[in-house]
């Protein structure tokens, strides 16, 4: 069954996971800007992971039949620098027409501070200006239920704000319903010690139904799992789920959402290249070491 | 969708509930008997574990969520809202 990771960080990971997603039949992924590990110096920093977003890592999903989406922000933990998230929002508008990109985003909270709040509404702000979709990071373990609260206050607090056109990610068994009863889509991420593991998202989904809800690996240069949303699938059969509600969760759902991008422009039915395959001309197109 | 029967999952899950709740004694007793032990007696962290213990054992059910809560800061409705620009 083909699937879709719609939260992953590729720019962290080996093409040895792009091969593997592709094995278990991953047919689309999209990368959220994040934190980098370290807090980068000035917003030219961002000019060059924006376009690695979108022109580097396109192509090296390519090489694998993967389609690569992405979007743009600064993330929450960067946020609580004011200056420098202003600078580097001021130079979205130069990357947000890439045809890969999906809209703003994952842009959220990180400690649930003044700062971070007003850096999510200036984004807010800017995806509301140049009608963009938004992805939205709530905040790890203690600092989530508060951070998911505040958040969906933000969103709910600007009347311009459409809920389906917003995804609330990470979330779990205490923020889930939140999203949810908000109208906003939501996504659950399948991350070791800190998120859900793919038996707890099948809880919440017999819980909450399957609509409106996706789910994603996260992967990153954390301890994390690529191949997450396949083990996803292999507990939903196990439980004895329909392929049906499967197929809904894991390529339907992220699908449904993504059309709303302006931008949107469905993919040709392709079959995956090779390295091996590909001529010296399309070679030259993708990144020398790969 | 339609959870598994009960009897199906306690069969299914049975084995991964008893090594969980091993490892947690495990952590519980690596952290007791550790230098300074008594140190960390108090510490806040323990008490939430301890916590999060009694609603494992409580049989009304929403474990989960309750367990998230328990390890969640509170909520103020009244923060300070930035306000869009319009």
């Amino acid at each position: 069954m083909n699937y879709i990771d719609p939260h992953i960080h590729m720019i962290s990971r080996v093409t040895d996971d792009y091969h593997r997603m592709a094995q278990c039949s991953c047919v689309a992924v999209s990368e959220p800007a994040f934190w980098a590990g370290f807090d980068r110096g000035s917003a030219e920093g961002f000019r060059d992971y924006f376009h690695h977003l979108t022109e580097i890592e396109p192509k090296r999903a390519a090489l694998f039949g993967i389609q690569h989406y992405s979007w743009l922000c600064i993330n929450a933990k960067e946020a609580e620098n004011v200056k420098l998230s202003r600078d580097v929002i001021a130079i979205i508008p130069d990357y947000i027409n890439k045809p890969n990109v999906l809209g703003i985003g994952e842009i959220g909270l990180n400690k649930n501070t003044a700062n971070e709040a007003v850096i999510f509404q200036e984004h807010v702000d800017l995806a509301m200006k140049l009608n963009e979709l938004i992805l939205i990071h709530t905040p790890h373990l203690e600092d989530k239920y508060k951070g998911t609260r505040m958040i969906i206050d933000m969103l709910k607090n600007d009347r311009r704000v459409k809920p389906e056109r917003v995804c609330i990610d990470h979330v779990e068994e205490h923020t889930v319903r939140f999203a949810l009863d908000g109208g906003f889509w939501c996504a659950m991420t399948l991350y070791p010690t800190t998120k859900c593991t793919p038996q707890r998202a099948v809880d919440i989904l017999e819980m909450v139904g399957t609509d409106r809800i996706m789910v994603n690996s996260a992967g990153d240069w954390g301890k994390s799992d690529p191949l997450a949303v396949p083990e996803f699938m292999l507990e939903m059969k196990r439980r004895g789920h329909p392929a049906e509600t499967i197929r809904k969760v894991v390529h339907d759902n992220p699908l449904s959402f993504w059309r709303q991008c302006a931008r949107w422009k469905e993919w040709p039915v392709a079959a995956p290249q090779t390295v091996n395959a590909m001529d010296k001309k399309d070679r030259s197109k993708v990144p020398a070491n790969v | 969708m339609t959870p598994l029967p009960a009897s199906t999952a306690l069969d299914s899950h049975f084995l991964e509930a008893r090594c969980k709740l091993l490892d947690l004694a495990a952590i519980l007793d690596r952290i007791g008997r550790g230098t300074g032990a008594n140190g960390v007696a108090n510490d806040p962290r323990l008490a939430r574990i301890r916590e999060a213990l009694e609603v494992i054992a409580d049989q009304s059910g929403g474990r989960a969520e309750r367990l998230q809560q328990i390890f969640s800061l509170d909520y103020d409705p009244k923060w300070k809202i930035p306000q869009p620009r319009y």
